[in-house]
């Protein structure tokens, strides 16, 4: 059997603890009681009730949800689209190009994505605003989304299309009765990934978004130059659970149900 | 309900020149690229038979098998089914269903919703799928598991399901590729016979593919042989293996002994051949190959006899040598018996009793033999 | 397969997110690459209009007559700028390489881990990943700061006299990309390690590795495709990356991206950051199809 040593065990622990000590601390001076960030001075909410008064950042919380859900629910269409015919047509005009349109935006510097977008729009005559933003960020998120799709497109086993066409079902009914459901939990997961990009992206979003679009990022990030307070370290705690509480439930969900998969299977194998 | 073997016995419309192919497959090519997959291949198959195409992996089966169903298009050739061409129907349109290797179960649905997915398709209404639904689940003795998934059954299962799903819309034809490939061997074995039942049964064509040449002489009214994409032979289990009719053939079905050799005389219903081995052969033959020319001859091991005492039709059909190995297998034992030549043939005898008096050792000096209509000859 | 049915629905499946992203990813290149060759405008849009096909094939020559490299050759006059490039791209490597020494180790814990905590460790590192880049960021500063956590700790410890400078130096910038691209080199290398056969390590030992041998003949070497996959998920977004040299990074921190926003957000100069970017981009097109071509060979040994 495999041994997990002691290296094994120190270089995670050590690993974790860089990864979230950081955060960690982060979390704990949000319910510092002084306005100093680095000095402890007991428990308080009062930065979480203070937010509730910062209105303009309640508008660029909602800004940021909405260009989130759009774009991402868009994002998804499209990335999906993008891994099937990244995995269904391997040979078309133009592959090559297509491929390297859906790998590049993963390691694009975001100044360039966002630069080039902006002088898009700027180009075309596109007033910069909400509407831009949202473009550029289905753009670069459906990237995330094709590659999320078409990981479990290539373990799809392609002979339950094929049977369902044998049984009568036409090209369309076979996708969205067979091949959409299956996948389904990766289109979601998809979905997850391009919502919560969106919400965190910051350059791209400066370089697009024009007047009465800030979002939260670029309202923290204006904040954050003139120094670090107590109050951000709140509205970055709220994002972070936001975002943990997502992915613990959507990966407890999906532990649950492997578990009885496996339980299922196990009592199969026992009749 | 008549016994299988007398109807068996009966079916032979390959053998009767007014009975029409249900398939038949003209001339068929399929290239995948360079590759040639199935070359310039012709069938037919006639209703209600139980055919097989055997051959080992990668000859082209699954890909002819393919063709039939619709999921690849032939390069050059026709496939008529029931009269009609097959040509530019895409698979949702083909009176044929197929049981994939895999099961190709939809994860998702549960057993009832797989064997009523075809249906639906159909647009068959709701209380009649239930019905049909409900009848093959009894079919295939499923009747308890409908509200399963895929995931919650074993192998067996899935199989059966597998099955089901393909017989619900009742097509002509059955496709099964390798149907019975991913299950151990005593299961295989019961479900070998359950097919063949089933076939009876419902009266329907079944092509089935396989790789296993037992299963393809239990199952199968014919058996076609194919290698390189090409069809070898034609023909029922027992002229296969009794007569058949190449090097190829012979070779691959069951255990053989070939003699190269020429032939030396040839007359009326038999042929005399010299072999390589340094003895001569006289054997019953229908036909009578040129004087001169070479050919090969085929025995099968069951059909060699191994003695201590010369044989009574020495010199021919009859060669001396000496024991080379013993394999003892229980229900029979094979010995490995070497010419004087050098050249090792097969024996296997039955042990029909269970003990014998002085039984045949190592390195003894015996003869083998064998009758006239124990070989065939094989002219290439 | 795509004989069947109707050929409408299969071409839409490839040309809907083709005509997308030839519009909203590549087209957007060649504007840039147009205006990088414009001459500085006062007026807004900054820059002088771009090609008007209204113009006609002579419009066209023309105007290809009136394209400017003055920005390219200012870009070269400037020290500032050929440094900047050389920075980033010396921070980038040896970011690069720290966060691989890191990675591996944690991977490789990772893989050797009992199966059935291993989900949770994958979640544990993709879940920084989910969040904001920012925030990571911003976390850094209240550590670093010279008043901040990591000195008060040292100082209590007595390991450290006076505090160390870290924030608004190169050191701070290091820390933060290890830091932030973590998980991006942990990941692939995890998956890598992960659908490895152990008694391929076995085999070599019994043929006579030690463990230690047996690793950098057998194990590191499969391991391979996760590391450069690594390697590249980090190496080109770092090389332009503008949040971390911005916040951690001082005054005298050069880093490209950095330049960059500054010249388009303060200096409004859309010319010259146009021609910043061509050249960061002409930098990282070999890395970028290279990690392209990687990532379509692993996905296509994946069927
Ligand atoms: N879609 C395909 N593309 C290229 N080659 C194929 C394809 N399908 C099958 N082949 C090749 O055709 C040959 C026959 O395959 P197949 O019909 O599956 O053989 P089998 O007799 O084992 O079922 C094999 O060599 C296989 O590699
Ligand atoms: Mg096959």
């Amino acid at each position: 059997m495999v041994t997990w040593s002691r290296f094994n065990i120190a270089s995670i622990v050590f690993g974790f603890a860089f990864l979230y000590l950081p955060i960690v601390l982060l979390v704990i001076f949000s319910f510092n009681e002084s306005k100093l960030v680095t000095v402890w001075a007991g428990f308080s909410t009062k930065w979480y009730v203070q937010l509730l008064h910062n209105q303009a950042l309640l508008d660029a919380a909602w800004v940021t949800v909405r260009v989130g859900l759009i774009s991402a629910t868009v994002a998804t269409v499209l990335g999906t689209l993008a891994a099937l015919a990244m995995t269904r047509y391997t040979r078309f005009r133009g592959r090559m190009l297509f491929s390297g349109m859906i790998y590049a935006p993963l390691v694009m510097p975001e100044v360039i994505t966002g630069l080039s977008m902006l002088l898009l729009f700027v180009a075309v005559g596109l007033d910069r605003g909400f509407w831009t933003l949202t473009l550029a960020h289905i753009t670069f998120t459906m990237c995330f989304v094709a590659v999320v799709v078409q990981s479990r497109l290539l373990s799809f086993d392609r002979s339950i299309e094929e049977a369902a066409m044998d049984l009568g079902a036409t090209p369309v009914a076979t996708f969205l009765q067979v091949t959409l459901p299956v996948i389904a939990p990766a289109v979601f997961s998809g979905w997850v990934l391009a919502f919560t990009l969106s919400l965190d992206d910051l350059v791209i979003s400066n370089f697009t978004s024009g007047p009465g679009a800030t979002t939260l990022p670029m309202k923290i990030y204006s904040q954050v130059r003139l120094g670090v307070t107590p109050e951000i370290n709140a509205v970055c705690t709220i994002l972070i659970g936001i975002v943990a509480m997502g992915v613990l439930v959507a990966s407890v969900v999906s532990r649950r149900r492997e578990i009885q998969r496996v339980k299922d299977e196990q009592a199969a194998f026992a009749l | 309900m008549k016994s299988l073997g007398s109807i068996r016995r009966s079916f032979a419309p390959w053998a009767d020149p007014a009975s029409v192919p249900f398939i038949a497959v003209r001339n068929v090519t399929k290239k995948f690229g360079n590759f040639v997959a199935v070359d310039n291949l012709s069938l037919d198959i006639y209703p209600r038979e139980f055919f097989a195409l055997l051959g080992a992996s990668g000859c082209g089966k699954s890909t002819l098998l393919r063709m039939l169903a619709g999921f690849e298009q032939p390069t050059s050739g026709e496939i008529v089914l029931d009269g009609q061409s097959l040509a530019g129907i895409p698979p949702y349109r083909r009176p044929v269903n197929m049981m994939f290797q895999s099961y190709a179960l939809f994860p998702h649905m549960t057993v009832e919703n797989n064997i009523a997915f075809g249906l639906k398709q159909d647009g068959m209404p709701k209380p009649q799928i239930a019905e049909r639904v409900d009848q093959m689940l009894k079919l295939v003795k499923l009747d308890k598991f409908a509200k399963r998934k895929p995931h919650q059954l074993s192998g067996g299962q899935r199989q059966r399901v597998a099955l089901a799903r393909s017989l619900a819309k009742r097509p002509k034809v059955l496709l099964l590729d390798e149907p019975l490939g991913a299950l151990d061997k005593k299961l295989r074995e019961e479900t070998q016979f359950e097919l063949m039942d089933l076939q009876q049964q419902l009266g329907l064509t079944f092509v089935v593919v396989t790789h296993d040449q037992e299963e393809a002489m239990t199952m199968a009214d014919r058996i076609a042989v194919m290698a390189h994409g090409k069809v070898i032979q034609v023909a029922t289990p027992p002229e296969i293996y009794e007569a058949p009719n190449s090097r190829f053939v012979a070779d691959f079905i069951g255990d053989v002994n070939i003699f190269d050799g020429t032939v030396s005389a040839a007359g009326p219903g038999a042929v005399e051949i010299a072999t390589e081995a340094g003895f001569k052969v006289r054997l019953a033959s229908a036909e009578a190959p040129a004087v001169g020319t070479k050919a090969g001859l085929a025995v099968r091991p069951e059909k060699i006899r191994v003695s201590r005492d010369k044989p009574s039709c020495a010199p021919l059909n009859a060669a001396e040598g000496e024991i080379w190995d013993i394999g003892y297998l229980g229900d029979m034992t094979i010995f490995h018996v070497r010419l004087k030549d050098g050249k090792v043939i097969k024996a296997s005898s039955l042990n029909a009793v269970r003990a014998v008096e002085d039984p045949l050792g190592y390195d003894q000096q015996v003869w083998i033999s064998f009758d006239e209509n124990a070989g065939v000859v094989l002219k290439d | 397969m795509s004989k069947f049915g109707s050929a409408i629905f299969n071409r839409l499946v490839i040309i809907i997110p083709y005509v997308w992203l030839t519009v909203f990813f590549l087209a957007p290149f060649f504007i840039v690459l147009r205006i990088s060759l414009s001459e500085t405008a006062i007026a807004m849009p900054p820059y002088l209009p771009v090609f008007n096909l209204a113009d006609g094939i002579s419009g066209i020559v023309e105007k290809i007559g009136q394209l400017s490299t003055a920005n390219y050759e200012f870009l070269a006059s400037d020290a500032l700028y050929t440094n900047a490039y050389l920075s980033s791209l010396r921070i980038a490597v040896v970011s690069t390489i720290v966060t691989l020494m890191i990675a591996y180790p944690i991977a490789y814990s990772m893989a050797k881990a009992p199966t059935s905590i291993r989900p949770t460790l994958l979640m544990l590192v993709i879940l920084p990943f989910w969040t904001s880049f920012l925030i990571r960021v911003y976390a850094w500063i209240a550590i670093l700061k010279p008043e901040g956590l990591l000195n008060q700790f040292l100082l209590t410890l007595g390991v450290i006299d006076e505090p160390l400078i870290i924030l608004n130096t190169n050191w701070a910038i290091y820390i933060g990309i290890v830091y932030s691209y973590l998980p991006f080199m942990v990941l692939p290398i995890y998956s890598s390690l992960e659908k490895m056969d152990h008694s391929l390590t076995e085999a070599a030992q019994d043929l006579g590795c030690t463990p230690i041998c047996a690793f950098w003949r057998v194990t590191f070497p499969l391991s391979l495709p996760g590391v450069i996959a690594g390697c590249m998920l980090v190496f080109i977004p770092a090389v332009g990356e503008f949040v971390i040299p911005d916040l951690l990074g001082g005054s005298e921190t050069l880093m490209i991206g950095k330049t960059l926003w500054n010249e388009f957000n303060s200096n409004r100069d859309w010319p010259i950051s146009a021609a910043v970017a061509t050249i960061l981009l002409l930098i990282l097109v070999v890395p970028i199809m290279f990690f392209q071509h990687a990532q379509a060979k692993a996905d296509g040994e994946g069927k």
